[in-house]
């Protein structure tokens, strides 16, 4: 059975959370992956190159640029007829895109799943991550978006795809990309991160919360998290935001610093290999999983702790 | 013009949800239920609209049990004109939801149509985009800032690394995201005065949609339970540990 799968990227560089779903997709069969974009050729041979990959589907148009999903999802339905699984990453990509071309299949969408059973059967969180649910359908088609932290990312460096040009859709012209502002950092991407340093509330400003945790993170080479509480405060910009609502993390370090710990922050970390809190409360929530609990005063702790790991 | 607001009743946010020990289910009998928090600030999102100007009338629209009734009435109080309910004991999957919104959608003729980005029980994040599709309309998912100008919705969307703004041609359905406003509360009089607005009662069969599950959920389980672990005294301790388990 051939997956066909969704590629996330920018016109120039294929973004690594699509290696996530690649190797996800492979569990199920041989798997396409479809670029859409405009003078995306360059992504398609990065695509080629990613172990698992049967297939590089290339359809290149303007109106497909920016990834809007009323330009996409007719694209990916008239494909759809040679694939049983159409996926993506769980992404803000894939999250925006998958269930558009679902109901246009008029086929379910298994969201965010982080095991595959067999090839209807899978699980995923509910709950905040509270539950896991097994959930399977008999329905010939399903679409699918994978929890990048559940699934490791394919090597994007030893294969040899083919590349096949597809034919496009007529542009829709619902709607228009205006404009985009990304978060400038020079850090790892918090998703894929080996070490992430995740400040709450307790820090008190954004000036503490990038005087304390930015040398930190450079002494560990580690990309910044925050909790919803220091996001709400702009102690840190949206995109940096840990859990339910924001991003699920895996790496295998994660250092939580003056935040508690409340049920939607820890679905967004508690796979995280090791996890070390730093917080004064000893009753703080965050303390229930973390593998080491430092107690006390997060603003003399944290320089201490960026000094040591220089050393 | 005219907005439609699909709200949820859901377990309340700081529930901690336990599965029942056969897997069965999740046990949520005799917790507290409220608005989906993203639901509610897809409310406020339309009662600002019309508090601007901008909107004429906004309908609540709740699918599910009897008790879905309460859910309406928290978005009557704050500031919907009316509301619909669509009746049914069964389990609606995202899917069902979205086909029964869009009938619900082809009686009304919103312009503008907002819900929460996900439902905190299912975590599904389906259900607008699927209306969108089946409306045809464009999708402003994970939105935290939305402006009616000139026959068009601009919205600012939330998206990994930062944020996107796109133009949407009316008729739209825009998802609400966490940011996007802060939720007024509710005031006794306010709720008093819900109780006097119309609630309209449909069903599934009488707008015609098929609303069979499609989804078989085989069990449930708990997460792997993380274990808290040890102590350490201070800074040296720590760095030492972290040296042990290879983490740094």
């Amino acid at each position: 059975m051939t997956v066909l799968v969704i590629a996330e990227h920018n016109n120039q560089a294929l973004n690594p959370a699509t290696l996530h779903a690649v190797s996800a997709a492979a569990k199920l069969g041989d798997v396409h992956v479809l670029v859409a974009g405009e003078n995306a050729q360059s992504v398609a041979e990065q695509a080629a190159k990613v172990v698992g990959v049967g297939k590089v589907l290339l359809a290149e148009a303007p109106h497909y640029a920016e990834g809007l999903a009323e330009e996409l999802a007719p694209l990916v339905v008239s494909l759809a007829s040679d694939y049983r699984h159409i996926g993506a990453t769980a992404t803000a990509f894939g999250k925006n895109l998958m269930p558009r071309v679902a109901a246009l299949l008029d086929c379910s969408q298994i969201s965010d799943l982080t095991e595959i059973i067999d090839d209807k059967t899978f699980v995923r969180p509910i709950y905040a991550g509270n539950a896991f649910v097994t959930v399977s359908s008999d329905e010939p088609k399903l679409a699918l978006t994978f929890r990048a932290a559940a699934f490791e990312a394919a090597s994007a460096e030893d294969n040899h795809a083919v590349i096949e040009n597809v034919s496009t859709m007529p542009a829709q012209n619902l709607s228009r990309f205006v404009s985009r502002e990304l978060t400038q950092s020079d850090r790892p991407e918090l998703t894929q991160a080996r070490v992430i340093v995740s400040g709450g509330r307790a820090l008190g400003s954004a000036e503490q919360f990038n005087a304390l945790l930015t040398p930190l993170a450079d002494a560990l080479g580690a990309a910044i998290g925050a909790s919803r509480a220091a996001v709400d405060a702009e102690y840190a910009p949206n995109d940096y935001q840990v859990g339910q609502t924001g991003k699920v993390v895996a790496p295998e370090l994660y250092i939580a610093v003056g935040l508690s710990g409340a049920i939607q922050h820890i679905a967004g970390m508690q796979d995280s290999k090791v996890v070390v809190a730093i917080n004064k409360d000893p009753d703080a929530p965050i303390f229930n999983v973390a593998d080491f609990a430092l107690v006390g005063d997060l603003f003399s702790i944290v320089p201490e702790l960026t000094a040591a790991l220089k050393n | 013009m005219k907005a439609l607001v699909a709200v949820k009743r859901v377990v309340d946010y700081n529930v901690k949800v336990r599965v029942k020990t056969d897997g069965s289910d999740v046990n949520i009998g005799n917790v507290k239920m409220s608005m989906n928090p993203f639901d509610e600030i897809a409310v406020e999102e339309a009662v600002r609209l019309k508090e601007a100007g901008k909107v004429t009338e906004i309908v609540a629209v709740s699918l599910g049990e009897k008790k879905c009734e309460d859910t309406l009435r928290t978005a009557l109080a704050m500031g919907a004109d009316r509301a619909v309910h669509v009746e049914t004991d069964a389990v609606l999957e995202p899917l069902a939801v979205a086909k029964l919104l869009k009938a619900v959608a082809k009686k009304e003729q919103p312009q503008l149509l907002l819900l929460g980005k996900q439902a905190i029980d299912d975590d599904a994040n389906q259900t607008a985009q699927m209306l969108a599709a089946l409306l045809n309309t464009p999708q402003g998912t994970f939105a935290s800032k939305v402006e009616l100008e000139g026959g068009e919705v601009l919205v600012t969307r939330e998206i990994d690394g930062g944020l996107e703004t796109v133009a949407l041609k009316l008729p739209a359905v825009i998802s609400a995201d966490l940011r996007l406003n802060e939720p007024r509360f509710v005031k006794l009089p306010n709720l008093m005065q819900a109780k006097k607005k119309p609630l309209e009662k449909l069903s599934p069969e009488g707008l015609g949609v098929n609303i069979e599950a499609r989804l078989n959920a085989q069990r449930y389980a708990e997460p792997k339970q993380r274990q808290a672990g040890e102590k350490v005294a201070n800074v040296a301790e720590l760095v030492e540990k972290l040296r042990a388990v290879k983490a740094i």
